[in-house]
C-alpha cells in the first residue's frame, strides 16, 4: 500500500490506512459493516449471486467493478435504498439492515453521509440551502449556528462563494463537492460516495481524490467508494472490494492487484496500446 | 390472438389496474397523513400554489370568459326560438356554476400544472433527488409530495371560481354588449336561477374533489414514474390522460347521486 501511495505522491496527509501500516499495526481492522450471502436480480438478470464481504472502520474501502457489475446497487443496499432477495448486512451499532423496520432504517440514515453519482442536490434550493436542509430538519440549532456549520463544511470540501448559485450553475468538480458537503453536514460516521472521480477531467480527480482522503483524515468516517476508475483505487484505497460476476473478492488492493485471481488483474492491467499515432513514422 | 390469449391479457390488464389502484390508495392516504404531520410546511406550501393556481390564472380567466360567450351565443340562439332571451343570465351562470366551471378547470389545470407537477417530481426520481431526501431521512412524501397535493386541493376551487366569473362576464359582453341584451335582466335573471347553498356550494365542493383528483394522480404519476427520460414524459402524458377522464366520470356520479 505505501508503494501504492509513493506511485502518487500528494501534499494533503496520508490516510488511516497507510498511518496503520506505517506504524506496523495490522491491516486488518474490526468490520463496521459487514454482508453475508447478498443475492439480487433485476429483470431476469442476476446481479449478486452470492456477495459477502467486509468494510473496516475508519478506512477507505473502495468497490470496484465493471460497468453493470453492481458496484452501486451494493451502495445502495447499504443505504437501505433497496433491499436484496438475500442475504444480510450488519452494521456495527445499528444491527441488520435488511429486516429492519422503516423507523429503524431512518435513525440509521442519520449516522449515513451519501454523496450520490450526480449530486442528487435538490435544484430547486441554492447551494447553501442543500447543504443547512438536513440541520433545518433534525436539529433545533439557530440559523447562526447552521450557518456555521455550512462555512465548515465549505472549507472541509474547498468550496467558496456559491452560496446562492443553484446547483445548476455549478461545474461537475463542484457539485460532487457540495454533495459531499451535504453528506457531511451531520457529521457521519460512515460515508457512501457512488462514482465521485467520473465525468471529471484528470486534475479534478485529482482534487477529489484529496478531497476523500483529507476528509478521511478530518473525520475519521467509514469510507465505502465505489469506482472503476483503477488509477484513483489504487491511490486512495485501504480495502478492495472487487466484484465479479456476481461475486465479491476483496483485500489490501496491492496483494489483490498482484494475487492470482486473472480476473483482477485483467481489471487493474494497464492499457499497452501506444497512443494513436505514436511510432507511426 | 387467440380467444384464451385475449381473455388472458384481460385477466392481466385488470389486476394490473386493480394493483394500481390499490398503490394509488396507498399513496393517497400516505400523503394525506404526511400533510397531517408537523412540521408545517407552509413556505413550500406557498410556493406550490403560486406554481400551481397563480401561473394558472391567465389561462383559466381567457378560457372563462372565451366559453361565457359560447354559452351566451348559443343560448340566445336557442332561447330566443321560444321567446326565452330573458333567461340568458339565468342558462350561462348555472351551466357555468354547476357543470362548466368546475369540469373545465379541472381539464385546464391537469394539462397545465398537473403535468408539470408528475413531470417535475418525475424529474427529481431520475436525477436521486428523492433518494437523496431520504438519505437525509427527510420523507418525500412531506417534503415534496404533500405541499404540492395540497396546492392543487386549495388551488383548484379558486380558480374554478374565477373561471365562473369570467365565464358570466362573457356571457354579459355577448349577450348584452353585442347582441343588445338588457343588462339588468341578464343579473336578476342570475341573480333569481342561482342558490347558494345547492348551485355555488355544489360546484365548491366539485372543484374541490376535482382538485384532490388531479393532486394525488398528479403526484402519484411523478412519484413512481420508471427513472428515464421516457417515464418523465409517460408520468406527465399519463396524468393528464387520466386526471382528465377521471374528472368527467366522478362529475357524472357527483351530479347522478347528490344531484348537484
Amino acid at each position: 500500500m505505501e508503494s501504492e501511495r509513493q506511485q502518487a505522491p500528494r501534499e494533503c496527509s496520508p490516510a488511516p490506512g497507510q498511518r496503520a501500516r506505517e506504524a506496523g499495526e495490522p491491516a486488518a481492522s474490526p468490520a463496521q459493516i459487514e454482508a453475508r450471502g447478498l443475492a439480487y436480480a433485476r429483470g431476469g438478470r442476476a446481479i449478486f449471486r452470492d456477495v459477502s464481504c467486509r468494510f473496516p472502520r475508519g478506512r477507505i474501502s473502495v468497490v470496484a467493478a465493471a460497468s453493470g457489475g453492481g458496484k452501486t446497487t451494493l451502495l445502495r443496499m447499504i443505504a437501505c435504498l433497496i433491499r436484496p432477495d438475500r442475504g444480510e448486512i450488519h452494521v456495527d451499532g445499528a444491527g441488520e439492515l435488511v429486516r429492519m423496520s422503516d423507523a429503524e432504517v431512518r435513525a440509521f440514515r442519520r449516522r449515513v453521509g451519501m454523496l450520490f453519482q450526480f449530486g442528487a442536490l435538490l435544484d430547486t434550493l441554492s447551494v447553501y440551502e442543500n447543504v443547512a436542509l438536513p440541520l433545518r430538519e433534525h436539529s433545533r440549532l439557530s440559523e447562526v449556528e447552521i450557518a456555521a456549520e455550512v462555512r465548515r463544511v465549505f472549507e472541509a470540501v474547498g468550496l467558496e462563494g456559491v452560496d446562492d448559485l443553484l446547483p445548476g450553475e455549478l461545474s461537475g468538480g463542484m457539485v460532487k463537492r457540495a454533495g459531499l458537503a451535504r453528506a457531511l453536514i451531520e457529521r457521519p460516521d460512515i460515508l457512501l460516495c457512488d462514482e465521485p472521480f467520473s465525468g471529471l477531467d484528470p486534475p479534478t480527480v485529482r482534487r477529489v481524490e484529496d478531497l476523500l482522503l483529507r476528509v478521511n483524515e478530518r473525520v475519521g468516517a467509514t469510507m465505502i467508494i465505489t469506482s472503476h476508475h483503477t488509477e484513483s483505487t489504487l491511490r486512495i484505497a485501504d480495502h478492495l472490494v472487487m466484484l465479479l460476476e456476481g461475486e465479491a473478492v476483496e483485500g489490501a488492493p496491492l496483494e489483490l492487484v498482484h494475487g492470482g485471481d486473472e480476473r483482477v488483474v485483467d481489471f487493474f492491467r494497464e492499457p499497452e496500446a501506444a497512443p494513436r499515432g505514436v511510432g507511426a513514422r | 390472438m387467440s380467444p384464451t390469449g385475449a381473455v388472458s391479457a384481460l385477466g392481466a390488464w385488470t389486476l394490473g389496474a386493480v394493483r394500481d389502484l390499490g398503490r394509488f390508495s396507498v399513496f393517497s392516504a400516505a400523503v394525506a397523513n404526511a400533510g397531517r404531520r408537523p412540521p408545517l410546511r407552509l413556505r413550500r406550501l406557498v410556493d406550490e400554489i403560486y406554481d400551481t393556481g397563480v401561473l394558472s390564472l391567465l389561462i383559466v380567466c381567457v378560457s372563462g370568459f372565451a366559453v361565457g360567450m359560447v354559452l351566451a351565443l348559443q343560448g340566445h340562439n336557442t332561447l330566443s326560438r321560444f321567446g326565452a332571451d330573458a333567461q340568458l343570465g339565468a342558462v350561462v351562470g348555472l351551466a357555468l356554476i354547476r357543470e362548466l366551471g368546475p369540469v373545465l378547470t379541472s381539464l385546464l389545470v391537469a394539462g397545465r400544472a398537473g403535468s408539470a407537477m408528475a413531470a417535475e417530481i418525475a424529474t427529481m426520481v431520475v436525477t436521486e433527488q428523492l433518494d437523496g431526501l431520504r438519505m437525509m431521512s427527510v420523507d418525500p412524501l412531506d417534503f415534496v409530495v404533500a405541499p404540492k397535493a395540497f396546492a392543487m386541493i386549495l388551488s383548484m376551487p379558486l380558480l374554478s371560481t374565477l373561471f365562473v366569473l369570467f365565464g358570466i362576464f362573457g356571457g354579459y359582453a355577448i349577450g348584452v354588449v353585442v347582441l343588445g341584451g338588457d343588462g339588468g335582466t341578464y343579473m336578476s335573471s342570475l341573480e333569481d336561477a342561482v342558490e347558494f347553498s345547492e348551485d355555488v356550494l355544489g360546484g365548491l365542493v366539485k372543484g374541490t374533489v376535482f382538485g384532490v383528483l388531479v393532486g394525488f394522480v398528479a403526484t402519484y404519476r411523478g412519484f413512481t414514474a420508471t427513472p428515464t427520460s421516457a417515464g418523465v414524459s409517460a408520468a406527465a402524458t399519463s396524468t393528464v390522460v387520466i386526471a382528465s377522464v377521471a374528472t368527467l366520470i366522478v362529475d357524472y356520479f357527483i351530479t347522478a347521486l347528490w344531484g348537484v
